[in-house]
């Protein structure tokens, strides 16, 4: 008999032995029937209902309907619920045949016993109100080490299972600190505990632990996963965002043990608090941890819509442990949220500020999260600029007499722009260039990718100092233009102006406007990104270049030949424009600069000219005049300063709150349906209100900062249940409730009904202590025991659902690469800071574009952060965390796939970052001990594993050692680029060859299965 | 002996798999003999003898199989129905003019809000091709010397307007992340035939003509199914696959070695702690140690016939779309399920004449070559090849070119059980709207499926308490017009 017959069977019999003595109970043995058989269809779903019956309210399925009941309690032969579902005939018998196959003999006689007894609902559980149950008293009082070990063993008592034995100390302390910090424990620290596993050491260690600063790196690489934090806007481009400091926030908010309740507060209203601190401003960053998109094309209600239905569906997950975001299109077919349920919730957002369409992929509303530091000197150069400042502000006798005279030689040069009439204008990608009587050239016909246009002209004036081009709008233009791009954009990368047969070389570029990251200079350097415009389309622009040494021509002959290169691609060509030249600049390039603006005010009379153009003149001059020299240079460092420091204080996209959008209810999620109902901010209809009825009942507008507060409201049901579950899958690897993304109807009820209320309502009264409930968890005997399956465990409890042992679990992705860093010592054990980019295969991004971007691998200690810190590419998530199942966080991911791959096995054998943390090891190993092999690898094994190697690793890793080193002897090439991997160097302290083979020895060791496990 | 450890493994896991299911389906342990019957029932299955490694989840075909593999050429970025398959002599006569409002009112649109919209002709010129006479735009000699091959679908509308949810919608059946890609579905469902290749491969390529829209990895992402289930890409420059490359300095031998020892220490660690995953661990290890030697050996394309090289028109190894055609065909000979080619090069909203005009030469001749080259080796009637991208294009003008469009695009099918040499459904004289046959996105998925055998509104995937399907809650059709 194969395996898997016989563990069926054994579960079966098992199963047998467990059918309860007692009536069927409505939410563990009926109500999933129900939910997943016939709530679809009569369930609380109006649209979808059928006969208007309701099978999840008691009293639509007990009510009289001509002459019968769907429920007749006390009476399953009366009831047609029954009639129906053991109907022969395929017209009568539930559920339909296109809806699913008859129900099963048992799921029938399960329901003819929960109706023979009386039929009785019960409210689904998750949403009972809250009591602390008692805490039951099984009969091994001695394994009792606290009160969760009473709800177990009580269990298992019932089942007649047998709790194993406690875990070794070696195995136990690995377990802790993965489960408390996600790292190692060093080689001490798991001896002292061998030498010494009393309670009261293992008391000790947790505390030490748990105060460790890498808790909270452990706790917050769950929490960002829930709340789908990532470094990117998630479509589209995938660009980068800033939001680190959130990530921060959350650490530092597990570290300092920030009771639940308030954690929940800041980040769903910590703007909205009364004086809001930084942090509580940060924090509130959660909120808009949505995907967005910059895509061109991006219709903002669409987008906007998109946003709320995301917040809606992620808050409902985080919190409410729901599929809240099932009733985005139809009321919920499960469970009680309706449509107008999830958009209500919506409204509470709706405050947000926040835009549809992300801009050039740049936020609004940034939040500047300045260091200590930053903010001082931020406050010392704001004081040194003010009296700089003044300085330059003031107006004294001398600098206006000095004024009146660079007014009188500006005006003289003013003269100096002369137009230039094209003789011949001709495009080499096709199009058809006009020449118009103002000189102007005007481009039509064929647009292609790229383009070139070639001016010929007879200059009128011999010497030219600079040149200017003047893009005119024109309504055969795409949007008016100037540039003939859909969007009336164009993209200039370069300017050609050949003066007697040499081309001039341009020192200085500058322009009217200039859209982000697209410089003028770009044109004298000739970078592709170019110069452009957006999005000031649809008007004139004036692009200034001056030249390095004036041009002269030498004969009467003044032909010169302009070139305007354009090869963004797309058709960002130019689409009207005039050229003039100038023979003379003023002295500073400034002023040549400042020229075309100032052109229409020297044309006006002194007397004419407005305050405004007064003033502009009084700048100018300013900004050239020797008198301001020394003032301006010392305004211009300071400032300069002050904006690299501005640049290099880190943003949040935190949330501002302003008059709240409209929201409607959208017929079926469509966000063109303008006909549904308008919402204001309301609570699920079928949750109690708590301490906010009052608010509720006022009928006044409720807020986020409401909902933040009722969320952790005592008489909320469902929070703190949420919470437990999910740290109860942590620490003993699935919830009490499997199904810890849904509490709902079609969720797992949980395997111990009475410890997730106790454990709930313990983490309530605690004060939201959620130390508090860890210290508990793993203070359990049932957290200690070993992980190790007996025979009959395996037989009469395969997924571990009664926990007469420990569960044992694959690493997540992060701690798989920190445990590689830990042992080798790379690990950078800062916490905290911007995201971190360790080594990458190139051409990972190749995908991407808007822009097209190379990775660059961190370099020095930053390469070897904590997984935590990896920047999170939604579109495209590191490749070796990806393999190791890490979400793209585009959506809320409470619990992660443990899979187990080729690609694994690939990312621990070939990855940079492994393979150097092997040879780090190996180094480490050979300056530890200089003895021979079964010393060094006593040495590996401590620090890898904490243990002693076994006979058969002695003897299977000396021969991969021997066989090794003898190869790396013979090609000691090879051998030097392996220990050069990654940022390691050769070191003259270690032979080459012995430490290549012994990096062998070690990437064996790492690629263990028992180094990538928690047991 | 590998071989029965393997398979030992793989039940181990699809016990844990199914039973996983199962467990979450059911409520907890008090229920018994139902969940106990549907293993046993799916027991059978597994134990089943079978050329397969990885086994799907069905047993067998919801109804016999007309394919077993797909071969997807993804044209990304949206091509123009209306210079590529979609005829619209009345566009050309409109040219200019302002479109119907009635066509074009409350409608949506991308790049073109706010502004006048006004048609533009076709840029190209339509030709009959081969016995059929099937019309195709010009710029196409070599789709068209395949006409009697191919089944133009004319009648294709989507939901989403935008490239990202565009291709999300195309490739999960929803614009919302996290479902699974029809991909990971069909080697969830079928399983994979090689055992040293993974059973679900993307490729790449970008072209000239116009800016190369990013695509994203959630396009052949597992979701919510197993992670085995992600489709593999292939690159054509450094690794083939990512961390593919043994570390610098490494030998085979020793990297051989050094697995073998891995996978001895292991096996001996299995006896002390009893942990299935031990026996999958190490079967992972042989997979990836193999997968070493046989994706280098399948990508080099040295080997092939000049006359092959010359029919698709690459020398090979260039990442261009040709080559990647060739690669594809290497990789379904081989076993491999579905095959997604992407060519990035088809957002054309400037200057589209130029561009329709380079990018149809980067695909016409290739896709011809492949539909021919899967012919002559026999694999032709046992394959769905699918051409074509995430959405269409306006019949408005955008400047010189096009924008997106939703309303009305062509797909093209070729293959088993393909009704071939014909045109399926129609758009409007514009080119606007389809309006005859029309055929959702979820239609093309309920096909595809129908195709590989899979009924798709059995084919279901239990989370977060739902049946989830490729083609989603709203009604969605098998296309039988386009069926042989």
């Amino acid at each position: 008999m194969s395996t898997r017959l016989v563990l069926i069977l054994a579960w079966l019999l098992t199963a047998e032995s467990l059918v309860r003595a007692d009536s069927p109970n409505f939410n563990r043995d009926i109500r999933p029937i129900l939910s997943d058989r016939c709530f679809a269809c009569h369930g609380p779903d109006e649209a979808t209902r059928e006969a208007d019956l309701r099978l999840d309210q008691a009293a639509s399925a007990t009510e009289e309907r001509d002459g019968y009941h769907a429920v007749s309690p006390g009476d399953s032969g009366g009831s047609e619920v029954i009639r129906r579902v053991i109907s022969a005939d395929d017209d009568l018998r539930m559920p339909p045949p296109e809806f699913g196959e008859p129900l099963t003999v048992a799921e029938i006689e399960l329901l003819r016993q929960w109706i023979d007894a009386g039929g009785e609902y019960a409210q689904h559980w998750s949403l009972a109100p809250l009591h602390r149950p008692s805490i039951p008293t099984p009969a091994a009082t001695e394994l009792v080490a606290n009160p969760v070990d009473a709800f177990i063993l009580r269990r298992l008592e019932a089942e007649r299972l047998l709790p194993g034995p406690p875990a070794d100390p070696r195995t136990l302390l690995r377990r802790l600190a993965y489960d408390l910090t996600g790292l190692p424990p060093d080689g001490d620290m798991v001896d002292a505990f061998v030498a010494d596993p009393s309670p009261d050491a293992y008391r000790t260690l947790v505390a030490a632990l748990l105060n460790s600063p890498h808790h909270g790196e452990r706790m917050a690489t769950y929490w960002l996963d829930l709340v789908r934090y990532a470094d990117t806007l998630g479509y589209h481009g995938d660009q980068e965002q800033s939001v680190w400091p959130y990530r921060d926030y959350v650490i530092d908010a597990f570290n300092q043990n920030k009771p639940f309740d308030q954690f929940t507060i800041e980040q769903l209203a910590g703007d909205l608090l009364p004086d809001p601190t930084l942090a509580q401003r940060v924090a509130s960053t959660y909120n808009r941890l949505n995907r967005s998109s910059g895509e061109g094309g991006v219709q903002p209600k669409e987008y906007l819509a998109k946003y709320s239905a995301d917040r809606v569906r992620t808050t409902g997950a985080v919190w409410l442990g729901s599929t809240f975001g099932c009733a985005e299109c139809h009321d919920h077919k499960f469970d009680d949220y309706t449509a107008k349920d999830f958009y209500s919730f919506a409204a509470f957002f709706a405050d947000i500020k926040e835009e549809g369409i992300i801009r050039n992929a740049v936020h609004i509303e940034q939040l500047p999260v300045p260091t200590p530091a930053q903010q001082r000197r931020m406050s010392e150069l704001d004081a040194e600029i003010a009296v700089a400042q003044a300085e330059f502000d003031e107006r004294s006798d001398v600098k206006l007499k000095a004024f009146e005279q660079w007014k009188r030689r500006v005006a003289e040069s003013q003269g100096n722009w002369k137009l230039v009439r094209p003789v011949t204008a001709t495009s080499e990608g096709g199009a058809t260039l006009s020449i118009g009587h103002d000189g102007s050239v005007l481009a039509s016909g064929d647009n292609p990718a790229e383009d070139a246009y070639l001016i010929t002209a007879t200059l009128p004036i011999e010497r030219i100092a600079a040149v200017r081009l003047e893009l005119l709008p024109d309504d055969s233009l795409p949007a008016k233009g100037p540039g003939r791009a859909g969007n009336g954009n164009l993209v200039l990368q370069s300017l050609e102006l050949e003066v007697a047969g040499r081309t001039v070389e341009w020192t200085t570029a500058s322009a009217t406007h200039t859209q982000a990251q697209h410089s003028p200079e770009f044109v004298i350097t000739g970078n592709r990104v170019g110069w452009a415009i957006l999005p000031q389309t649809g008007q004139p622009h004036q692009f200034v270049l001056v030249a390095k040494e004036a041009a002269k021509f030498e004969s009467d002959d003044r032909t010169a030949m302009i070139r305007l290169g354009q090869r963004f691609g797309s058709g960002h060509n130019v689409g009207k424009f005039r050229i003039y030249v100038a023979a003379e600049v003023a002295d500073e390039p400034e002023s040549a600069i400042a020229l075309p603006e100032l052109l229409t005010i020297f044309e006006t009379d002194e007397s004419q000219r407005t305050d405004e153009q007064r003033e502009r003149l009084w700048d100018a001059f300013r900004q050239q005049s020797e008198l301001h020299a020394a003032t301006r240079d010392r305004l211009r460092s300071l400032q300069d300063e002050r904006t690299t420091l501005q640049r290099s204080v880190p943003t949040t996209l935190a949330t501002t709150a302003t008059t709240p959008r409209e929201i409607r209810v959208l017929p079926r999620g469509d966000w063109m349906n303008d006909s549904g109902e308008l919402v204001e901010p309301a609570l699920p209809h079928f949750l109690p209100a708590g301490s906010l009825a009052e608010r509720v009942a006022s009928g006044e507008r409720l807020n986020r900062l409401d909902l933040a507060r009722w969320m952790v409201d005592r008489e909320n049901p469902v929070v703190a249940r949420t919470m437990v579950n999910r740290l109860w899958m942590l620490f003993f690897g699935n919830g009490i409730s499997r199904s810890v993304d849904d509490l709902g109807s079609q969720g797992e009820v949980p395997s111990h009904p009475e410890l997730i209320d106790w454990l709930a309502a313990e983490f309530i009264e605690s004060g939201w202590d959620v130390r508090h409930i860890i210290r508990l968890l793993v203070g359990s005997a049932t957290y200690q025991r070993s992980s190790t399956p007996t025979a009959a465990q395996t037989e009469a409890d395969p997924f571990n659902r009664l926990l007469a042992r420990q569960s044992r679990w694959r690493y997540d992705a992060e701690p798989v690469r920190d445990n590689a860093l830990a042992v080798s010592g790379l690990l950078e054990r800062k916490v905290g800071g911007r995201s971190a980019r360790p080594y990458q295969p190139p051409g990972y991004w190749r995908q991407l574009n808007f822009p097209m971007r190379e990775y660059e691998a961190d370099t020095g200690s930053n390469q070897y952060r904590r997984g935590l810190y990896t920047h999170w590419q939604r579109t495209f998530l590191h490749p070796s965390l990806l393999a190791f199942d890490a979400p793209p966080r585009e959506e809320c991911t409470a619990r992660r796939d443990r899979s187990n791959t080729p690609v694994q096995a690939l990312v621990l054998l070939n990855d940079p970052s492994y393979v150097e943390a092997a040879t780090a090891l190996a180094a480490r190993v050979l300056r530890a001990s200089d003895d021979d092999f079964e010393n060094r690898l006593e040495t590996l094994f401590r620090m890898a594993l904490a243990r002693k190697p076994r006979p058969t690793e002695t003897q299977v890793l000396g021969d991969l050692y021997q066989r090794d080193l003898a190869e790396f002897r013979e090609d000691g090439a090879r051998a030097a680029a392996l220990v050069s991997v990654g940022q390691g160097e050769s070191d003259d302290a270690l032979d080459d060859a012995e430490w290549a083979a012994w990096t062998g020895v070690c990437r064996a060791v790492l690629n263990l299965h028992e180094s990538i496990m928690r047991y | 002996m590998a071989n029965r450890k393997s398979v030992k493994a793989s039940v181990r896991q699809a016990v844990d798999a199914q039973s996983r299911r199962s467990f979450l389906r059911r409520t907890s342990l008090g229920i018994g003999p139902l969940a106990l019957w549907s293993l046993l029932k799916e027991d059978e299955s597994a134990f089943a003898e079978t050329a397969d490694v990885t086994r799907g989840v069905l047993a067998r075909p919801h109804h016999p199989a007309k394919v077993k593999r797909v071969i997807h050429l993804y044209m990304a970025g949206g091509p123009s129905h209306l210079e590529t398959f979609d005829e619209k002599p009345v566009l050309r006569e409109m040219h200019g003019q302002e479109m119907p409002r009635s066509l074009t009112d409350g409608q949506q649109v991308a790049q073109l809000q706010g502004q006048s919209l006004n048609a533009l002709a076709p840029q190209f010129d339509f030709k009959s091709f081969g016995q059929s006479g099937q019309r195709i735009c010009e710029l196409f000699p070599e789709i068209g010397s395949v006409a009697d091959d191919l089944c133009i679908v004319r009648s294709m509308h989507t939901d989403q307007i935008n490239h990202d949810p565009a291709h999300l919608l195309f490739n999960t059946g929803s614009a919302m992340a996290g479902r699974p890609s029809m991909g990971s579905w069909v080697l969830y469902g079928l399983g994979q035939e090689c055992d040293d290749l993974p059973g679900f491969v993307v490729l790449t390529s970008v072209g000239k003509g116009g800016q190369a829209q990013p695509i994203a990895a959630r396009q052949w992402h597992s979701g919510f199914l197993p992670s085995r289930y992600q489709g593999v890409q292939f690159h054509s420059t450094g690794a083939p696959v990512l961390y593919l490359n043994r570390p610098d300095g490494v030998s085979e031998r020793q990297q051989r070695d050094l697995v073998t020892a891995v996978n001895t220490l292991n096996a001996e660690f299995d006896g002390l702690v009893e942990d299935p995953e031990i026996a999958t661990r190490i079967q992972q290890y042989e997979m990836a140690f193999r997968m070493q030697t046989s994706v280098p050996t399948l990508t080099d394309l040295s080997g092939e016939s000049e006359k092959t090289l010359e029919a698709y028109g690459t020398q090979g190894g260039d990442g261009t779309f040709a080559s990647n055609c060739l690669l594809a065909r290497r990789l379904l000979e081989q076993g491999v399920r579905f095959v997604q080619v992407y060519h990035r090069a088809w957002d054309h909203h400037g200057a589209i004449k130029r561009s329709m005009e380079i990018t149809a030469k980067e695909v016409d001749q290739a896709t011809a070559a492949l539909i021919r080259d899967l012919k002559e080796r026999g694999l032709y009637d046992d394959t769905l090849i699918i051409w074509g991208g995430e959405f269409g294009r306006t019949p408005m003008a955008q400047g010189s070119g096009r924008d997106h469009h939703i309303q009305g695009f062509s797909l093209v099918l070729s293959g088993g059980g393909v009704r071939t040499g014909t045109s399926y459904g129609a758009t409007d004289d514009f080119g606007y709207n389809a309006v005859t046959d029309r055929t959702h996105v979820r239609d093309f998925h309920a096909t595809l499926l129908h195709l590989l055998g899979i009924d798709h509104h059995k084919f279901t995937y239990r989370f977060q308490g739902l049946d989830f399907k490729l083609t989603g809650v709203e009604e969605a059709r098998v296309v039988k017009g386009i069926l042989a």
